[in-house]
């Protein structure tokens, strides 16, 4: 599988679009962001992983300066969040999860509306208009009222409306979440067209392999805390065997409890399939040849066994 | 904490969310125009030419003419009420809007403010509309009732204000029937709109001296018999301090609201 090269860690001192160090962020007696610090470098693609309630939206409302944090400091675009929250989101692009596109409003009028809230001039957003409709794939659809948009054409939208004021850090809050595989390819290749731009782009996720795409630095989240960081060929090497070897079928578990445990580095099962991990699949692969009833799939290990084995198998709700 | 409960920052910055909400007026402008005027219109000519032939005068003038102030005042409160209730809740809570917004260079302090202002512009029209209809009826002859237009703002700012804070603690719509049943039904019926605060019980007519109503009435009606009002500065100041009540109760509530 073809994995996004490293970006650049961000050195002390370094030039960072966004800072945050030992966010805190508490509602009642939970804890949603527990103690939270990292920075983006410009230009990079920061990915922001965990499961439902792990505090990723927090975060990023945190570091909107759209809530206050309970402890620790933001730096966003070298201002101070929260007190010149507002100044530094003049360069801040947002695609938020819910869809809250003006329903009254024509598409172009959508934009026209939303870069009136940058202090623009109505000219100068006509002037961007033709290029922003062509970004998002919506030209000759200016006039077109949004409830006649389809989900993927909304989003693109979003993705428009975010870049209205031609921002330098992009924020996006599950930017896929409920696309079809073509819709969500079509966003992956415009964030790769920013990317390629120089923007910078933060965005929360989780799809593993929207993760593995587009970020060039991954830090997966639970319980509000970080629990892992880096490039996602380095979780992978750092987390999980290179090897997994899924194994399901009649006898799974008498074969993983004796030809399994024997071969594979670790086993972790899950209702009807077992996981198989191992430095080296061939010992594995030729034991399941040989057993009979058993199905197998063989796959190098992804971001997503890295995930599951960081956060656990059981549901989040 | 304190960040929560402080004054409202007013900024010009308000401006581009209130252009926002009247373009999407534009667009429904017509029902929209209807919906203010036709209302208010036949509760004031059914009430005031049926019920009015069978009184001599109220106040010293035809029923009809009694009315007209009252229908101005009752017609600009309900107007801005409608728009800081069930519209301005949409946008919050229902469309998300206001969460777009403020990922944009805005404060949470600047939608509220262009939300009063909003309701307050609307109910502006619908009193200009009313006043339209009076003059063309020839039930209001006076040019003083124009300045019923200084007037009608300030009623739209109050009630704007009051039903902004409403609708920062308002779980859903059904939450509004309240503040209907509770506080703008009882203001219709004491405040003076359809008859005198003067033919009241006193208990009744202390409580209507303290509601905001009364005091829009006892600025309005004056104008349209062309006199001068009495007691302006308490009538103002009244209305000026539920609207800056309201104006703070409002922000305070949606700060903590939105930032929850």
């Amino acid at each position: 599988m073809e994995l996004t090269p490293p970006g650049p860690p961000v050195q002390e001192g370094q030039d960072a679009v966004l800072r945050a160090r030992g966010l805190r962020k508490r509602y009642g007696d939970l804890e949603v962001v527990a103690g939270v610090s990292f920075a983006i470098a410009r230009g990079e693609c920061f990915g922001l992983l965990g499961p439902n309630g792990a505090g990723k939206t927090t975060t990023l409302r945190l570091c909107l300066g759209l809530i206050a944090p309970d402890g620790g400091e933001i730096e966003l675009l070298g201002e101070p969040v929260p007190p010149r929250a507002r100044v530094a989101r003049r360069a801040v692009g947002v695609v938020p999860q819910m869809d809250n596109l003006d329903p009254d409003f024509t598409v172009a009028e959508n934009l026209l509306v939303y870069g009136r809230y940058f202090g623009l001039e109505d000219a100068t957003i006509r002037t961007r208009l033709p290029e922003l409709l062509d970004f998002a794939g919506l030209a000759g659809r200016a006039s077109s009222r949004i409830q006649t948009l389809s989900g993927g054409m909304r989003r693109r939208l979003l993705l428009a409306r975010a870049l209205v004021n031609d921002p330098e850090l992009v924020f996006m809050d599950e930017p896929t979440t409920g696309l079809d595989p073509q819709a969500r390819h079509v966003i992956w290749d415009r964030l790769k067209q920013l990317l390629a731009r120089g923007k910078t782009i933060l965005l929360t996720t989780h799809f593993m392999e929207e993760a593995e795409r587009l970020c060039d630095r991954i830090a997966i989240m639970d319980r509000g805390r970080f629990i892992a960081e880096g490039t996602p060929r380095e979780l992978i090497a750092r987390h999980v065997e290179p090897h997994v070897v899924e194994v399901h079928g009649d006898g799974l578990g008498e074969w993983s409890a004796v030809e399994g445990a024997r071969l594979a580095a670790r086993i972790e099962r899950s209702g009807e399939t077992a996981f198989s991990y191992a430095a080296d699949a061939a010992p594995l692969v030729a034991s399941l040849d040989r057993a009979a009833g058993l199905r197998y799939l063989h796959r190098p290990a992804s971001l997503e066994d890295v995930f599951l084995k960081l956060t656990g198998r059981e549901l989040r709700d | 904490m304190h960040a929560v409960y402080a004054l409202p920052r007013l900024s010009l910055r308000f401006i581009p969310v209130w252009r926002r909400n009247f373009l999407v007026w534009t667009k429904l402008a017509a029902p929209s125009v209807l919906f203010n005027l036709a209302d208010p219109t036949i509760y004031m000519l059914g009430l005031g030419y049926g019920l009015g032939a069978f009184l001599p005068e109220v106040g010293g003038v035809p029923y009809i003419a009694f009315l007209a102030a009252g229908t101005i005042c009752f017609s600009t409160m309900n107007t801005a009420t409608f728009e800081a209730l069930y519209s301005a809740f949409s946008r919050m809570h229902v469309q998300r809007t206001w969460d777009a917004i403020i990922n944009a260079p805005l404060a949470l302090d600047d939608v509220v403010l262009a939300e009063l202002v909003w309701a307050a512009s609307k109910s502006v029209l619908s009193g200009l509309a009313i006043l339209v209809v009076v003059y063309a009826l020839g039930v209001v002859t006076s040019p003083l009732a124009l300045a019923t237009l200084l007037v009608v703002p300030l009623i739209g700012l109050c009630f704007g204000a009051l039903g902004l804070a409403i609708s920062a603690l308002a779980p859903s719509y059904d939450f509004f029937s309240y503040y209907f049943t509770l506080v703008i039904t009882p203001m219709a019926m004491l405040c003076g709109v359809f008859f005198p605060l003067e033919q009241l019980p006193q208990p009744l007519r202390i409580v209507a001296e303290i509601l905001p109503l009364s005091h829009a009435v006892a600025l309005v009606r004056p104008l349209t018999f062309g006199a001068l009002p009495q007691e302006v500065l308490l009538h103002v100041a009244v209305l000026l301090a539920y609207g800056v009540a309201g104006f703070y109760a409002a922000t305070v509530l949606f700060r903590r609201r939105l930032a929850s």
